[in-house]
């Protein structure tokens, strides 16, 4: 058996994993830099974006190109609404004091997991993907002939897996010209490095909260659609994104956007390889190891500062 | 321009302020002395609507500043140059111009102007506030304040740990901005520095307000200050 189409679907796997987690994880990091909120609720945020994905395109019907278009808009958005009205009628009456804003999101776990079970139920649904070409995957072999192409057996990847991955970098980027590139990513990062002057200086501190939480939720819920071809919407699907986005934001330093992607990249990559050659459990022991050796000898994250 | 009526304001349940009344006329310079803990930098915060006052009217041209949210405050032309600078440290030069900008100024007119008084910071416009000099910092808070073309400016102990040039450059450019017509109000822990651009001063003890006094009558009688703050 060659090893190398293994560890090139490894990768692939390991990608789309990054790519949900990243785009999870900066929502994630995000909340917690600008306004110092550990949100517990996270995971359920993302959770609601996939079951929302699922209800937009079942309502639709059509064309599942269509309907998954239509999910990928309405549900992050109805998420980051759900998310601002939270900011403003709850963590905001709590003024976002540390303790309390992680008994408030525990609280709101609870609420939006068991809701959620009243109304959509225990059953795991499926979303159509808009395209799901299979691509196997290609190698070398030596023959009399010289070097020549072929495709191992039972190996290979989809298109929609692949475009996942390269949405994931475009939305990424996208979030980075946002923060460092426009005037309400200025905002934001004053706001985040002090918000009493900020608001001396005119910025409307509520109003920059009461976005970057539902951009934070949002970013989840948009991570849950692309995800929900893949893996079908289920009312505790928010419990493992939640630690592996927690362990991300800590390897790669709190508040750091850059080094969030780098570690999304890292425990999907090491995730998706581990999981071909081994099992997912020891995927998921390493991942945990990788953080407590971060924590151990880079205290402050990869790029943390301070 | 500014009147403080009685104002009482402090932090979770301690008082800090007791009944402060002030005034402040455009175009002049009132300085606020008090020891360490006296509670000057409070009273900075609360007229900024930083902290919420529990009594007490704070009037600007009239409107009381305490009906007014936090965030609109600067917008009404006061400018605010907090004890400690505290610059947005990891935002270059011209992203901490651009706050201020953000919250009043004619844009590029008024940022020009501002580099032109502070030449250095024109120099430096890409460079991290966190990596300036303490001078540089100094006046970057107050190019950042200036921004906002204030009609009063709220100075918390611009000198401190400055060197005397830098001092100088400070006062020049407080004398200057007096002499345009803005209202400043200054907290500051070198009398001498004060004394001699001071229209009043007002002494601050244990956040109530004792008497308030030309400075020229300081200056003729020096004793007094003995009487105050016992120097
Ligand atoms: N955030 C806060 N919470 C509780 N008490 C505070 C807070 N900030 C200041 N105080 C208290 O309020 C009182 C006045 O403090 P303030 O900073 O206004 O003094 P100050 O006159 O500016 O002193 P300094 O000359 O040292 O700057 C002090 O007793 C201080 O301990
Ligand atoms: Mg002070």
């Amino acid at each position: 058996m060659e090893l190398a189409p293994y560890l090139i679907l490894g990768c692939i796997e390991g990608l789309v994993t990054a790519a949900v987690l990243a785009l999870m994880a900066v929502g994630l990091s995000l909340v917690f830099g600008v306004m110092r909120v550990v949100n517990v609720a996270h995971g359920e945020f993302f959770m609601l974006g996939a079951v929302l994905a699922w209800f937009v395109a079942d309502q639709l019907g059509g064309h599942p190109a269509i309907a998954f278009l239509a999910a990928l808009i309405i549900a992050p958005l109805l998420v980051g609404t759900l998310a601002m009205l939270a900011d403003m009628t709850i963590l905001k009456r709590i003024s976002y004091d540390p303790e309390r804003t992680i008994v408030a999101t525990i609280g709101l776990l609870y609420i939006i997991q068991q809701l959620t079970l009243m109304t959509y139920g225990s059953n795991a649904r499926p979303v159509e993907p808009p395209f799901n070409q299979r691509i196997a995957i290609p190698w070398f072999e030596w023959t009399d002939g010289g070097l020549s192409l072929y495709w191992p057996w039972g190996l290979g990847t989809t298109s929609y897996k692949l475009a996942v991955i390269g949405f994931a970098i475009i939305l990424l980027l996208g979030i980075w010209v946002l923060m460092t590139r426009t005037r309400i990513g200025l905002i934001m990062r004053a706001t985040q490095l002090d918000r009493d002057v900020a608001q001396a200086y005119g910025i409307n501190v509520d109003r920059v909260y009461a976005m970057v939480f539902g951009l934070g939720a949002g970013l989840a819920a948009l991570a849950a659609v692309l995800i929900v071809p893949i893996q079908q919407a289920h009312y505790l699907m928010g419990h493992d994104p939640l630690l592996l986005s927690f362990i991300v934001v800590i390897i790669g330093g709190l508040g750091s956007l850059v080094g969030t992607v780098i570690a999304a990249v890292m425990i999907g990559l090491s995730d998706g390889l581990i999981s071909v050659f081994f099992t997912p459990t020891l995927a998921k022991i390493i991942a945990t190891l990788m953080v407590t050796f971060v924590l151990i000898f880079r205290p402050s994250g990869l790029m943390g500062s301070k | 321009m500014l009147e403080m009526r009685s104002v009482s304001s402090g932090y979770d349940g301690a008082r800090v302020l007791q009944e402060v009344s002030l005034s402040l006329s455009a175009g002049e310079i009132v300085c606020i002395l008090g020891r360490n803990g006296a509670g000057k930098t409070t009273m900075m915060k609360t007229i900024m609507g930083l902290i919420r006052a529990d009594s007490g009217q704070i009037l600007y041209h009239g409107t009381d500043l305490l009906d007014v949210p936090p965030h609109q405050i600067a917008g009404l032309g006061i400018g605010y140059i907090p004890q400690g600078r505290r610059l947005f440290s990891e935002l270059t030069v011209a992203e901490n111009l651009e706050i201020g900008l953000m919250a009043g100024g004619k844009g590029n007119a008024t940022r020009d102007k501002v580099l032109g008084m502070f030449p250095r910071l024109a120099e430096r416009l890409h460079q991290r506030a966190n990596t300036l000099s303490g001078g540089e910092q100094q006046m970057l808070a107050t190019g950042r304040a200036l921004c906002l073309e204030p009609q009063m400016l709220l100075l918390d102990e611009p000198t401190e740990g400055l060197q005397p040039s830098m001092i100088a450059l400070i006062r020049d450019t407080v004398v200057a901005l007096k002499e345009t017509g803005v209202g400043i109000l200054l907290v500051e822990q070198r009398v001498d520095a004060v004394l001699s651009i001071a229209d009043k001063v007002m002494f601050l003890e244990n956040g109530k307000s004792q008497d308030i006094m030309p400075a020229s009558t300081l200056r003729e009688n020096p004793d007094l200050l003995k009487k105050y703050i016992g120097v």
